[in-house]
């Protein structure tokens, strides 16, 4: 009996906590997105969060599509063939890459490099007190250190997408060529043809979704980090899983809601 | 600097973290253009007071006025306002080491846009020689300073901006016997010329005597003795005595931190 009334009492409090942590994010989300839009504005630190977010990963982001639109070349001929349908490689390929692929394996990606320095950014000035100080010196934490990043991981996301789209579409195409003696000219039309406006707007919508969802669980965890360099490892490691959860959850969601009528 | 009247007035401030009672109620006043000195054993929650006061930590209970403005009741935006009004030397510095070191001296005045960026490196060089820090020290970035040097910077960029209050946690830890006496001159002119209003925390007793107007002294979470700082060395207190002239044997008996 006790036993099952301390079960009731566990389950009680954890969904208490889950409720107030949910409800904490959502708060720290809100008052971020909203102090992009309201100045002051800090153009160097938006600058340089766009810098870090996408010019440095861009070659991660450039390898990792690559090489899964060339995995997704041959991966589906070797499939495809069975039914003799080796003429959808071009099709498939570029519609998993620019609906699907492109956008999570580009966040994913992102998410362990970014989310992390941001966390571990956040939370070292968190737990020596500069945080602290950047409201005694006028200046609104919120603004000066999470709104810049969230905007630029909303900005920067879409566009390491595209290039991922392209890398990616590209990867596949020579190894369908050159590797599985493909024509040219049959590839490139079957990709064109098929290919829509939706499909990539789509996958850049996503990116821009999982580029806010990273840059606020980098911000969020750095920024209530406590107790020193294990307070921010820990940070660190929950902002990084937190985001990568969150793209895969987000990306069902937003699935559903484009293609699922 | 405006003819404003800041005056600091705690009534029954309490704080705990935990089952840990930091601050057990204190009461405290520091009059405008003067200096207060708060003295007391290590963890005895002088860092938190001030942090109190700041608004970066949220009391339980108790009355926080400033400027005979109710702090903990005001609205965020008046917060936000009387806040940017207080500049602080924090204990470890928290200098922002993503930026250099003239861009830390000058962050405060850059945020109010009150001058631009060419200004403000000139006058964040003028600051930095008044804390003894050469101009060229202002392109280093703060991992490239000593301790010492650090707790400079950051006192630098407490005053740059000539606010009205001024919080000092320790400044002079850490730092030579003769930079200490420059320091605590600095913070004498800031008092005295500019007109501001400090509070700060020491435990270096012939400092607490030259920066401060009056002194108390803090123990277990409660104010235990306040009057001039001048009789800091002979205030007939107990326990002030045994902790002025450092000995074993008293009313403060050391114990295990909890
Ligand atoms: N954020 C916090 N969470 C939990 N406990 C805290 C926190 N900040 C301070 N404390 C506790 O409050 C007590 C007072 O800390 P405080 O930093 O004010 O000491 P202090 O008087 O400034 O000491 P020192 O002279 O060593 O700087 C300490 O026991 C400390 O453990
Ligand atoms: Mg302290």
């Amino acid at each position: 009996m006790t036993a099952a009334l301390d079960f009731v009492a566990w389950l009680g409090r954890f969904v208490l906590a889950a409720c107030t942590a949910c409800g904490r994010l959502a708060l720290f989300c809100v008052s971020g997105l909203s102090h992009i839009v309201r100045p002051p504005f800090y153009g160097r630190m938006f600058l340089r969060a766009i810098i870090d977010i996408g010019y440095t990963s861009l070659p991660v982001v450039a390898l990792t599509a690559t090489f899964t639109g060339m995995v997704l070349a041959l991966q589906s001929s070797t499939g495809l063939s069975r039914f003799s349908a080796d003429s959808a490689v071009a099709s498939l390929v570029v519609l998993s890459v620019t609906r699907e692929l492109g956008p999570v394996i580009a966040s994913l990606m992102v998410a362990g490099r970014v989310g992390a320095s941001i966390a571990a950014e956040i939370g070292t000035m968190r737990v020596t007190d500069q945080i602290d100080a950047l409201s005694t010196l006028s200046t609104n934490p919120m603004k000066y250190l999470v709104a810049p990043r969230l905007l630029a991981g909303l900005i920067a996301l879409p566009l390491l997408v595209l290039i991922a789209d392209i890398l990616g579409v590209m990867g596949g195409f020579i190894i369908a060529t050159v590797k599985l003696n493909f024509n040219t000219q049959t590839y490139l039309r079957n990709t064109l043809d098929f290919i829509q406006t939706d499909d990539v707007v789509s996958g850049l919508v996503k990116a821009a979704v999982f580029g806010v969802l990273i840059t606020l669980m980098g911000c969020y965890q750095g920024y209530n980090s406590k107790g020193g360099a294990q307070g921010v490892g820990q940070a660190t490691t929950s902002a990084v899983v937190a985001a990568s959860v969150l793209i895969l959850a987000f990306d069902y969601v937003l699935t559903e809601m484009f293609f699922a009528r | 600097m405006t003819n404003a009247n800041p005056t600091i007035r705690l009534r029954g401030l309490s704080k705990s973290f935990g089952d840990k009672k930091v601050l057990d109620g204190i009461d405290l006043d520091v009059a405008t253009g003067t200096s207060m000195v708060v003295i007391g054993g290590s963890g005895s929650g002088k860092s938190v007071l001030i942090k109190c006061i700041l608004g970066l930590i949220e009391p339980d209970e108790g009355v926080i006025e400033i400027d005979g403005i109710d702090v903990l009741k005001a609205p965020r935006e008046q917060r936000m306002e009387l806040r940017s009004r207080i500049g602080m030397l924090f204990q470890n510095g928290a200098l922002f080491d993503s930026l250099t070191v003239w861009e830390n001296v000058a962050f405060g005045l850059l945020a109010q846009k009150k001058c631009t960026r060419s200004e403000a490196r000139e006058r964040a060089a003028g600051v930095l020689a008044q804390v003894g820090l050469a101009a060229s020290v202002g392109d280093l970035s703060p991992a490239e300073l000593s301790g010492g040097m650090q707790k400079r910077v950051g006192l630098a960029r407490a005053i740059a901006a000539q606010p009205e209050i001024l919080f000092f946690d320790e400044p002079t830890t850490g730092l030579d016997p003769i930079m200490g006496a420059v320091i605590d001159g600095l913070i004498v002119d800031c008092v005295k010329r500019m007109g501001s209003t400090a509070i700060a925390i020491t435990h270096d007793m012939a400092s607490a005597v030259r920066i401060g107007d009056r002194a108390a002294m803090l123990f277990k979470g409660r104010i235990v003795w306040e009057g001039l700082a001048s009789a800091l060395l002979d205030s007939g207190n107990e326990m002030v005595d045994q902790f002025t002239h450092g000995r074993r044997e008293g009313p403060i008996q050391m114990e295990l931190r909890k």
